[in-house]
């Protein structure tokens, strides 16, 4: 049944070069249970079938004959099967679960088991978007006691919930501040993107229809806030501000950015990604913030990466309050509702419109609130600082060794950024990424921010313990030392990963995206 | 035939009234692997400092500014098949794109290779 592997790849366990893994050559290429799977199509062939289903008894169709007549070519599989070749691919992934995930600006920290438990409770689990409102009061307190929280931690006096991930959630801000300007007749064509920002923001300033210009960063690695000032004017329609930022540093001029860019007549657009380092303890709207997203999954912990959608709802200021999408939903004398459009009355008159069908990720409002509450708000803070002391802890732990391109900014907050200077000529940012695969470890964020060379962005979450920070530091210091000596061996990590360096210029250049019978 | 360089590190080729642009080989060595290279459209007019062309690499996609303002006469279709010149031609086959030099005075503002290659040194 298991057709060799025609993908082309090979694993090259039994000849690896130092010796360890000499052994002979198995037939069917597994090494004990690391196993060798094939394709999915290759398993099953399309003129195969797994299952064994009647005749379909239909009579005259009304598809007008438009339905369906070729085959559709899916591979024909038992449920034994399919469930083998994903449990084995599983078993090839790195997760959360496995271990220390260090990818910056993401987050990746633990999601809680409760969160999974009250997610998967009935009344929540199996509602549907279109039930009467009636009957799923409970989930529509759920999505409200979450907005309030987050109104609270934030220190916004509107949310909207429906946006599904940050990028959906930055563009919702800033259709929002769109909507605000044509209401008072204003047409501003710039948006200002500090380098220090997400690379999304500069994307979604261009998807709104708007000019995007860059703003530079300082030598600490902060917005250059005489720069930014200088460039304001009455085109100037927003300015998106990642704070912390993508160097790992707080803004500390937020205020002086935000009033100067109010003053301008423009508003204040913040990307809430990072906003773990200060949960808790900073309240961008006492900031001047007008619109910010925030990451559910990044945040309050729900799973991403593969592991589940993205949810990023959005605060507002009093001025944008009014733009905000809909639906809301509301509670009134313990009864909770959702406006929509047909019943927006004067309050949300303004509304841009929605930027879902629906209300957004139930199955993310439940994990978070369960979060938030599971923490209530002194756990939150703890979660700010732990963050923040364990990506210090790192930070100080590498800075004799790996160049720290704005280690004399001050303490970081939730990711340590370090560069590949001091390498040997020739050891690149990869080349180290490659072998922390061979150490166990799923590599961190690379190339990124793009304003330090060979970039490579840590942040650990507040979830690891000091042990575990350790062994990565230990990790990481045993790969810098090498880097630095010039061990030309790392060109060719990972050793010990089921498949060698992957060619990503080739991938990149000429990607195979679809299976094809004949590739060959 | 004199050539120019810019500080976002393209060079500029002069000849008569018109200028061939393309990435130096510091820049290419310093993006790595180019995987796609998006050119301007043949006609399109150019002021200097305009996003003229994309350069993507394993690492990061780039802009290429205009060096100088003129209209583009020509685009170089081997970089669409074989995007990998940049890398192993960057300052000759590998070239993005031609183009007019309608304002000379503009060229003046451009370093010479002496002087770029002491700001290359200096990065």
């Amino acid at each position: 049944m298991n057709a060799p592997n025609k993908s082309g790849w090979k694993p090259e366990m039994n000849a690896s070069e130092d010796g360890m893994h000499q052994g002979p050559a198995t037939v069917t290429g597994n090494r004990a249970l690391m196993l060798e799977e094939p394709l999915l199509f290759e398993i099953g062939h399309a003129n195969e079938t797994g299952v064994d289903l009647p005749e379909p008894q239909f009579g005259a169709n009304r598809f007008g004959g438009f339905e369906r007549n070729a085959a559709i070519g899916l591979p024909g599989l038992s449920e034994p099967e399919t469930m083998r070749h994903y449990t084995r691919l599983s078993r090839q992934n790195y997760a959360i679960d496995l271990g220390l995930f260090p990818l910056g600006s993401c987050t990746m920290k633990h999601n809680p088991r409760l969160n999974e438990k009250v997610a998967r409770m009935p009344g929540f689990a199996d509602v549907h978007p279109l039930a009467p409102i009636s009957t799923v009061q409970g989930a529509l307190q759920v999505i409200h006691e979450l907005g309030e929280w987050l109104k609270a931690l934030t220190g916004m006096p509107a949310v909207a919930m429906s946006p599904k991930a940050g990028a959906h959630g930055e563009l919702c801000g800033i259709l929002a501040i769109r909507a605000a300007l044509e209401a008072r007749g204003d047409a501003r064509e710039v948006v200002l993107c500090p380098e220090s920002a997400h690379g999304t923001n500069p994307a979604t300033a261009a998807f709104a229809g708007y000019r995007v210009e860059d703003i530079p960063a300082t030598a600490e690695g902060r917005v250059d806030v005489a720069a930014l000032k200088a460039r304001l004017g009455p085109d100037v329609a927003a300015v998106m501000i990642t704070n912390p930022n993508t160097c790992g540093l707080f803004e500390r001029d937020f205020k002086v950015i935000a009033d100067a860019v109010h003053a301008a007549g423009g508003f204040v657009y913040c990307d809430g990604a990072n906003f773990n380092a200060i949960v808790g303890k900073v309240r961008p709207g006492d900031l001047g913030v007008d619109a910010m997203h925030i990451n559910l999954h990044k945040t309050f912990s729900t799973p991403h990466g593969g592991g589940g959608p993205g949810s990023g709802p959005v605060v507002f200021s009093e001025a944008l309050a009014p733009f905000a999408p809909l639906p809301v939903v509301v509670e009134d004398r313990g009864q909770y509702r959702m406006i929509e459009e047909e019943d927006a009355g004067e309050n949300h008159s303004s509304t841009f419109g929605r930027m879902t069908a629906f209300h957004g990720q139930m199955g993310m409002f439940t994990r978070a609130l369960t979060y938030i509450l599971s923490h209530g708000a002194d756990g939150l803070k703890q979660v700010a600082e732990d963050a923040v002391l364990n990506a210090n802890y790192i930070l100080r732990s590498l800075d004799d060794l790996l160049d720290a391109p704005f280690g004399a900014s001050g303490p970081c907050m939730h990711e340590a950024l370090f560069g590949d200077r001091g390498f040997a000529e020739g050891l690149s940012t990869l080349d180290l990424a490659k072998a922390m695969i061979d150490e166990g470890y799923h590599p961190m964020t690379m190339y990124f921010p793009l304003v330090v060379h060979g970039a490579m962005l840590i942040e650990p979450t507040e979830t690891e313990s000091k042990a575990g920070l350790d062994q990565f530091i230990a990790a990481l210091r045993g790969l810098a030392e090498r880097a630095k000596a010039g061990d030309e061996s790392m060109k060719q990590a990972p050793f010990y990963a089921p498949r060698r360096r992957l060619d990503e210029t080739l991938a990149a250049r000429k990607p195979v995206l679809a299976w094809a019978e004949d590739e060959e | 035939m004199p050539r120019y360089f810019t500080d976002e590190h393209e060079w500029v080729d002069v000849e008569g009234s018109t200028a061939t642009v393309g990435i130096t080989d510091y820049a290419q060595g310093q993006l790595g692997d180019i995987v796609f290279v998006e050119l301007p459209s043949v006609g399109k007019q150019l002021e200097k400092g305009d996003d003229a062309a994309v350069v993507e690499s394993v690492k990061a996609a780039s802009d290429v500014y205009a060096p100088i303002s003129g209209k583009v006469l020509e685009s170089n279709e081997d970089l669409e098949e074989d995007p990998a010149l940049v890398n192993t031609d960057p300052e000759d086959g590998g070239w993005f794109f031609r183009m007019t030099v309608s304002d000379e005075s503009e060229l003046e503002g451009l370093m010479d290779e002496a002087a770029y290659k002491a700001f290359a040194d200096s990065l």
